[in-house]
């Protein structure tokens, strides 16, 4: 401790490079482990759970559903993750997905429109629900809870508007493929979101606005003084989690070939909030662990997909979800952990 | 102080001329919306609505948030409906109701004071436990067919004001309550508590106020007052049904907030929720009554009245701070 400084700064420097790569692979323990437990206890107790099949070129399994079915919340998760890095809360996911399944399924029945107008509008609007989250919240800075609840409460209203309040169906091979097609054996919404994952990674690990992001949402007061424009990193987090959610509505609509504005994504805000808060994140802001945040996910969609094998009611299904959220909470709550610890240092 | 309170009861005009203006339009616009029926129903439509919405004001008069609202209320219909099919007595089915109301909140209380969680989270697991322990008790929505809510309480506790028009029970439910809550919150030692706390956690405590046992009491209250919903929910449709009232809880928010109550907590009034449950009641009695618009106006509106009001706040606050520094800039 003592020693020379010229000869500890460079191994402090290498050291601090390397705590900075633990704290990114410790996160993931916990998230990992639970999902862990969860698929051995379905090794032991459910029967063909981790049977998959090869079917003309395309895997099929319990294991392939799952992540063919939890890609919306991992898709949404990945812009959550953001905006609760911020310190902030999106509630408006589930309307802004209703929202971009609408505006597609609308544009696609209509004759001349070309395949990727369709896309660009549907997530097109998707991002200015986004940057309208963004300018209340980064500009007025309103709550972000209140702020994005306007859109939660209006937003399903607006797409029963775009969609004169049918369920719009459709049939052109092209979008539907978005939620139903393959690539390389696996489900094409896999690979949107991992896509997804690496993109974000990239745009916030290899830029400064990972960081950017991080320090906002640590001390908005310390990062204005360091020169980082608060409210623009707000809008912009805002404004990509509605692009996810617009993602997540076109994988929505897809899935099912038609837009259904009263049921699309509804209560996936609290699901993609959940997959986040498993990811290791905390909700006070300040950190975001992208991969914890997809694993997080993955953990959700595995145990709704567990319930459904062991033939549990899918009404009853929110009661162990909501067990878990607790688990998570108390095993992520500092008092409960310098608790265990003090006691843990009495028997020692 | 004069000025900050003065800024508290703009909020508060400013809720009740929108609601005197939407009531002015609907009379205006069409025959019979001035008539005393459409007065009345409006209150007792949106009692259940307002009953719980008077636990969220507690709540986040406090600082705090809770989700749970809307499937503790179907939970509890549910609960009642099914208690009083399988022969147990009205009175008591409907107290075993409240008890576990008040107790599901104390405990969210209690993990929230204790392990110091967000009450977003734990109320947040709240809702989805209250609502799949709906479903556990009966998987579909239960009729009532005891005559005690029917020829008893509905029929025999209402009130004739006129030939034509009784005021039901659920109302009178509602304004007794309402009542309840306004003494509660302006009268008592633990209402100033409430409102000490969202004002700051920290002077709070400093002051040697029982923050904790506020804290834990206030989501109790708000347990119990979504269970009085759910009883008056159970009367008002004559049964119970566990997926009903979903999303109760955001309009019981965005009530709140149109009734000028800081989300931030320890600024607001009772009298304003009312007040925004009824402009919400009066929007989509408006949309009705025009017929030709679709019921999804009303969520759309409603947004936009949240909106409205929160700008207002931020103006308010912004437009009192500043005029605060200029008072006291001439003084001196």
């Amino acid at each position: 401790m003592n020693a020379a400084p010229a000869a500890t700064a460079p191994p402090l420097r290498s050291g601090r490079l390397q705590t900075r790569k633990a704290a990114w692979w410790t996160s993931l323990v916990w998230p990992v482990t639970g999902l862990a437990l969860l698929l051995l206890f379905n090794l032991i107790f459910t029967e063909g759970f981790f049977h998959v099949e090869v079917r003309n070129g395309r895997l099929y399994g319990v294991l392939i559903d799952i992540l063919n079915h939890g890609s919306k919340v991992m898709l949404l998760a990945l812009g959550m993750a953001l905006v609760i890095a911020t310190a902030g809360v999106d509630l408006s996911v589930g309307a802004v997905m209703a929202i971009s399944g609408a505006v597609a399924a609308q544009l696609i029945n209509r004759p001349g429109v070309p395949f990727p107008a369709v896309i660009a509008a549907a997530t097109g609007a998707a991002v200015v629900a986004g940057c309208w989250n963004g300018l209340l919240v980064g500009i007025f800075k309103v709550q972000p809870i209140v702020a994005t609840l306007i859109l939660m409460v209006a937003g399903r209203g607006i797409a029963q508007l775009i969609t004169d309040g049918q369920i719009i169906t459709f049939t052109d091979t092209h979008l539907t493929y978005i939620g139903n097609g393959s690539l390389l054996a696996l489900p094409f919404p896999v690979w949107l979101s991992l896509g997804m994952l690496a993109t974000t990674l990239l745009l916030t690990r290899k830029t400064a606005i990972g960081l950017f992001i991080e320090s906002v949402g640590d001390n908005q007061v310390a990062s204005t003084y360091s020169g980082i424009h608060a409210g623009t990193v707000k809008f912009l987090v805002y404004a990509f989690c509605g692009f996810c959610a617009g993602l997540a509505g076109l994988v929505a609509a897809s899935n099912i070939k038609c837009a259904d504005s009263n049921h699309a994504g509804l209560f996936l805000e609290l699901d993609a909030i959940l997959a986040v808060v498993v990811g290791g994140a905390s909700l006070t802001g300040g950190r975001f662990y992208l991969a914890g945040a997809i694993v997080g996910a993955l953990f959700i969609q595995t145990l709704t997909t567990t319930m459904y094998m062991r033939n549990v009611s899918p009404d009853i299904a929110p009661v162990p979800k909501a067990l878990a959220i607790l688990a998570v909470c108390l095993l992520q709550s500092p008092v409960l952990r310098t608790k265990m610890a003090s006691l843990f240092r009495r028997q020692a | 102080m004069r000025i900050r309170l003065s800024g508290k009861y703009i909020r508060l005009l400013a809720t009740a001329s929108v609601l005197v203006a939407l009531y002015v339009l609907g009379c205006v616009s069409f025959r019979n919306f001035g008539s005393l029926g459409v007065l009345v129903n409006l209150v007792g439509d949106n009692a259940f609505l307002g009953v719980a919405a008077v636990g969220a004001t507690f709540v986040i008069l406090s600082g705090g948030i809770d989700l749970s609202v809307g499937a503790v209320v179907a939970f509890t219909s549910i609960l009642i409906a099914s208690l009083v099919s399988h022969g147990v007595s009205p009175l008591a089915a409907i107290s075993l109701a409240l008890a576990i109301g008040a107790l599901f909140g104390s405990l969210m209380g209690f993990l929230i004071r204790v392990f110091e969680l967000p009450p977003f989270l734990v109320t947040l697991a709240g809702m989805f436990l209250a609502r799949g322990m709906g479903f556990v008790v009966h998987p579909q929505s239960l009729g009532i067919t005891h005559p005690f809510f029917l020829e008893r309480v509905n029929e025999g506790l209402a009130i004739s004001l006129n030939k034509d028009v009784t005021f039901p029970f659920t109302a009178t439910c509602y304004v007794v309550i309402f009542l309840v809550a306004v003494f509660v919150a302006h009268y008592t030692r633990f209402g100033r508590a409430i409102y000490a706390l969202g004002g700051d956690e920290q002077s709070a405590t400093l002051m040697g106020l029982p923050v904790g046992r506020t804290k834990v009491l206030t989501y109790t209250l708000s347990g119990f007052c979504s269970a009085l919903a759910g009883v008056v929910y159970t009367f008002y449709t004559q049964s119970g049904d566990p997926a009903s009232c979903v999303g109760l809880e955001l309009d019981a928010i965005a009530a709140v907030v149109i009734g000028g109550t800081l989300l931030s907590g320890g600024v607001g009034f009772m009298a304003g929720t009312v007040m925004g449950v009824l402009i919400r009641g009066l929007i989509y009695t408006l949309i009705i009554f025009k017929g030709d618009l679709n019921t999804w106006w009303t969520p759309i509106v409603v947004g936009l009245l949240v909106l409205i009001f929160i700008l207002l706040q931020d103006v308010i606050s912004f437009a009192s701070a500043r005029f605060a520094t200029a008072t006291k800039q001439s003084s001196h």
